[in-house]
């Protein structure tokens, strides 16, 4: 590997493994197909296409991948839901949908190394036996969308798409599509309808599992970016071999992107629980700024549960015994965090110093849900710009403690009443924030606004309320 | 185990391809597929729903039928379930709440509808879809019959504590002829989307905006003109659909509703009218599967204003004299200087001319009176139009098929009656619920030129105009009767509300004719009640044996083969 090099600035740090990442901000690199197969690229496919379907499904679920766009589904398992005896076409989508905030990972390869993901995805058809897949790509990723466009007229010209591709008789086209940006068409279901043409209501499951029942009705798969780049490291590296690497039930490489209030922020590429939360923040990012302390930490995207740094949390030593311990202690693989009441997620670790406001990070992020809202279902519909309202008076300085407990109150109503996964992501926010939090939310309130009309509305009402005698 | 009985209630049920659920704490058994919904209210287990209707595909997206639900716990492999001793598995209750309806039932399910889970979580669902709605049931048209207020007394709290600004949308939307929208009222279960989309087969309604600003709107260019359009304003849960008819017009909790069947077609569409104090105010459909799904056209619902009008005959009229006036009289009166007139024509020169809309006891006095008079001359005037291929048949009489089952072979004598007319072979014509210068093609020149004409109807038209005797009947809202569809299912109609003003049901008058006329035969002259004459007519008529006034039942039963299908119907049952 000595021979890559990197922009200046952008050299990985010594504890990273670039795998995923290795053509990243590399010197010398674009993303023509020239400059990939010169660096060996298409060859894993070349070797996968000569195999048996079946084989490359074992092989996947052999390496023990797991899903990297935040939910962490064993991704070969994903595979085999496809109903047996299945005589519709099979479909798989990318989702290239990567808008949860805190998450950059996914722009990086469709913008610098789209073949990368165009061989993940052809060796991922060709697995499922799908001869028609959709990259849906946000419609904040102009450029790349150029980019992928031509790199996918490029892997046509090279027979890797298309008709017969490499003498194998397997067809594949491969088309893009572009979202009209909304942050729900992440949502595998909601993409599915958005690609059909309709608005991205995510579909009620059961019984819209995309497996039995996805796109146009029939067998979809739909993975991550990322997800289907690992299926072509699976591939080349085999089951086993990946399967022996990093964290035992999430193995492989994650890459990390740290945002927020770090000396060095940026994406980092790791093997999956080789460090910890405390090693990523200080030995690669460099630590605190100048002055400061770290004071909170999202471990996975806007969704996750914000994790307090001066949390005690308790772990278990390889003895048995219990020892405690704090957020910086907690390994980056996919399951540690979670059994302390937050998820890794996508992978984007939001980092907030001692200069933060917490509940106008919260505030921040219920603007962003209240926006993204679908509204399909009524508890996310409502719940939204409820949260929103309550938090925005609360940092206005109008709240009353009891609007804090309300805030609280609205989250837990919303929580796992919804359609999809979306009532989670926008409620977990809140229910951390104010718990961990929640003397920074007290103080600024003032129980006089419990007698106060906060607005012109309750205002006018309160006229009419109110006696005079 | 020693207490396990010998048969499992699950083998049991799966020999008759059914599942035990349990409910509340009972055990019951439900076929295989059956929406726990569906399921819950069918033992009295009561769902709220807003978004699911049993004849629209489902949503899942209101949130209000969530439900506590339970299955047996997942065995380690290996290992055999354990059975108590009532034979069930225990039950592994799940902390989340499932929406009842998506969901279906599956063997030892276990389903709470009254748990702290499942109140707190409709709780919580009511909370938000008050938040931003406007309160305003004061002046809402559906408050009475709102699943939203009907909710809020289950599951609503005392206190709001939603104190911030409500997000405001369109208000008073006419976004079609008959139907006016209220965005803000709406809690966007997209039932109106759905009909318009699945069952209508036109996308008209969608929704825009995104989050808490969505709002049902028509596609650009587009308004809900469907003749079937107002149907959205009954399936609407909510007040955001109304009817620009019914708006402001009256309280529902005053009106009174009557099950009956609608008579601008030969489907029979199954109704309730809804009346105060001898005032129709709107109708809406009636479900029955077999004959109208859930639904209804709006030509005929809107179809309702001529009951009240002014243009109603009120009371028996005569002309004295040749050019004079008609002028009120009493029955008496009346129906003795009828006989005296119908004593004097001659059998041969007298013509019938009888309305297939008259109901089947009707045509069964009709019948009477002719033979009684001996005339030979009697038909019924033919209506037909196009099927729009859902619910409108193309036969536009509500009882032709009841007519030829009673008077035998029909609509060859018509041609001979009007030929009659014009050049004076038939110098008396009686018409029963016709105007006969409409469809039966008889011009009131010719009308001018019979020695007599004697009319019977519930309106003033130009036959009634050009008539020696006017005859007051009534409409269909205001009488008994049955009649026979297209499809050959005989319906009954139900009186709403009391005959306006002297007017008598058509039955009535044309058996005291009869009578008058020197009828002796008990069959006739004795009949009380139209549900009497129906007895009369099982007796006589193979098709309608065995057919009695209180087994037809609400959704009527069908006696003869006709052939005719109902397109919609026959659409649903294809869905299945």
């Amino acid at each position: 590997m000595s021979e890559i090099k990197y922009l200046p600035g952008k050299e990985p740090h010594p504890r990273e493994t670039r795998r995923i990442f290795r053509n990243i901000d590399r010197v010398g690199y674009n993303p023509s197909i020239a400059c990939f197969i010169k660096d060996g690229g298409y060859e894993t496919l070349k070797k996968a296409i000569a195999m048996e379907p079946a084989d490359i499904i074992g092989e996947v679920k052999k390496s023990g991948l797991r899903g990297r766009g935040g939910a962490g589904f064993p991704t070969g398992v994903k595979w085999t839901f496809i109903p047996k005896g299945n005589t519709k076409p099979v479909y798989l989508v990318c989702n290239c949908d990567e808008s949860e905030p805190g998450t950059f990972k996914d722009r990086f390869i469709v913008h610098q190394d789209p073949h990368q993901l165009i061989e993940g995805m052809i060796i991922a058809c060709y697995a499922v036996q799908a001869h028609f897949a959709v990259i849906y790509m946000r419609e904040e990723f102009p450029e790349a969308a150029h980019i992928m466009k031509k790199a996918l007229q490029e892997a046509e010209e090279h027979n890797f798409l298309g008709k017969n591709i490499l003498g194998s008789g397997f067809d594949l086209k491969i088309v893009l599509h572009r979202g009209a940006g909304a942050y729900i068409c992440g949502e595998e279901t909601g993409l599915i309808n958005s690609i059909e043409g309709m608005r991205p209501y995510p579909r009620i499951k059961p019984p819209f599992f995309p497996a039995a029942i996805g796109l146009y009705g029939c067998p979809t798969i739909v993975n991550n970016v990322e997800s289907l780049c690992q299926v072509r490291q699976v591939l080349m590296r085999g089951g086993e071999a990946y399967a022996a690497e990093g964290a035992q039930r999430s193995p492989g490489t994650r890459i990390i992107g740290v945002s927020g209030d770090v000396k060095r922020p940026g994406y980092y590429e790791i093997i999956s629980g080789s460090l910890t939360y405390g090693e990523l923040l200080y030995d690669i990012c460099g630590g605190p700024k100048r002055g400061r302390t770290f004071k909170a930490i999202i471990p996975g995207g806007a969704s996750a549960k914000v994790m307090r740094c001066d949390e005690k949390l308790t772990g278990r030593n390889p003895d048995g015994t219990v020892r405690e311990m704090s957020i910086f202690d907690v390994p980056m693989d996919l399951d540690s965090i979670a059994q302390h009441g937050s998820m890794s997620g996508s992978g984007g670790v939001i980092v907030m110093d001692d200069s933060r406001s917490m509940p106008k990070v919260l505030n921040n992020l219920n603007r962003f849900f209240a926006w993204e809202s679908c509204g399909q279902c009524s508890p996310c519909r409502e719940g939204n710009p409820w949260m929103l309202k309550l938090s925005t008076r609360i940092i206005n300085g109008q709240a009353s403690p009891e609007d804090v407990d309300l805030l609280k109150s609205v989250a837990d109503n919303i929580c796992g009443r919804t359609v999809c996964a979306f009532g989670e992501a926008c409620s977990w926010p809140t229910q951390a924030f104010t718990t961990k939090f929640r003397e920074e939310f007290l103080a600024l309130t003032k129980p006089i606004n419990a007698q106060k009309a906060h607005n012109p509305e309750t205002a006018e009402a309160r006229k009419f309320l109110t006696r005079e005698d | 185990m020693s207490t396990q009985p010998v048969t499992l209630p699950k083998d049991e049920a799966a020999a008759e391809g059914k599942v035990n659920v349990q409910i509340n704490g009972k055990w019951y058994r439900f076929p295989k597929g059956t929406r726990i919904a569906d399921a819950c209210n069918s033992v009295g287990a009561h769902v709220p729903c807003f978004c699911y209707h049993p004849k629209l595909s489902v949503a899942g997206s209101c949130r209000m039928c969530l439900v506590e639900q339970g299955m047996p716990p997942r065995l380690a492999p290996g290992a055999t379930p354990t059975y108590g001793a009532d034979g069930y598995q225990p039950i592994q209750w799940m902390p989340r709440a499932v929406i009842a309806c998506a969901n279906t039932v599956a063997e030892n399910m276990g389903i709470r509808t009254t748990s702290k889970l499942t109140s707190e979580a409709r709780r919580g669902v009511l909370e938000f879809l008050l938040t931003n709605h406007p309160l305003d049931c004061p002046i809402c048209d559906q408050a009475g019959e709102c699943k939203l207020q009907e909710y809020t007394t289950d599951y609503g709290s005392g206190t709001h504590r939603f104190t911030e600004a409500k997000i405001k949308k369109g208000k008073n939307i006419p976004i079609g002829p008959r139907v006016n929208l209220d965005q803000e009222r709406c809690v966007l279960c997209r039932r109106c989307v759905r009909f318009m989309k699945e069952i209508v087969g036109e996308e008209v309604l969608g929704v825009v905006g995104r989050g808490a600003h969505n709002a049902i709107s028509c596609y650009p260019g587009k308004e809900l003109d469907s003749n079937y359009s107002m149907n959205v304003v009954d399936i609407c849960p909510v007040g955001a659909m109304t009817s620009k008819d019914f708006r402001f017009q009256m309280r529902v909790w005053f009106l009174k509703s009557t099950p009956t069947i609608d008579v601008n077609c030969g489907t029979g569409t199954n109704i309730n009218i809804w009346t105060r104090e001898q005032k129709v105010y709107r109708i809406t459909p009636r479900q029955n599967d077999e004959v109208n799904s859930c639904w209804m056209p709006d030509s005929h619902r809107l179809n309702y204003k001529y009951i009240n009008a002014p243009e109603r005959l009120t009371t028996p009229m005569i002309k004295t004299d040749a050019g004079a006036p008609l002028r009120p009289s009493t029955w008496d009166a009346t129906l003795n200087l009828v006989v005296e007139q119908l004593h004097k024509c001659a059998p041969a020169e007298v013509a019938i001319i009888v309305s297939a809309r008259l109901t089947n006891e009707e045509l069964y006095m009709a019948r009477a009176l002719a033979r009684q008079l001996g005339v030979t001359k009697f038909d019924i005037v033919p209506r037909t139009g196009e099927s729009d291929n859902m619910l409108i048949s193309a036969d536009r009489n509500p009882n032709t098929t009841g007519a030829k089952l009673i008077l035998g072979k029909t609509g060859t004598g018509l041609n001979t009656i009007r030929r009659g007319v014009k050049n004076g072979s038939i110098r008396s014509l009686i018409v029963l619920g016709e105007d006969v210068t409409a469809e039966a093609g008889i011009p009131e020149q010719d009308l001018a030129e019979l020695d007599y004409l004697l009319v019977m109807d519930h309106s003033e038209t130009p036959t009634t105009k050009a008539a020696d005797v006017v005859l007051p009947g009534v409409t269909f809202a205001e009488k008994y009767g049955t009649m026979v569809n297209v499809a050959g299912r005989i319906q009954r109609l139900n009186k709403a509300i009391e005959p306006v003003g002297d007017s008598r049901p058509d039955w009535d008058i044309l058996r005291d004719i009869t009578q008058r006329l020197g009828c002796d035969c008990p069959r006739v002259i004795a009949c009380p009640s139209p549900m009497i004459i129906l007895e009369e007519i099982a007796a006589e008529f193979a098709p309608f044996e065995g057919i009695n006034w209180g087994n037809i039942g609400n959704e009527g039963k069908v006696i003869t083969d006709t052939g005719v299908t109902i397109p919609l119907i026959e659409r649903e049952k294809a869905k299945k």
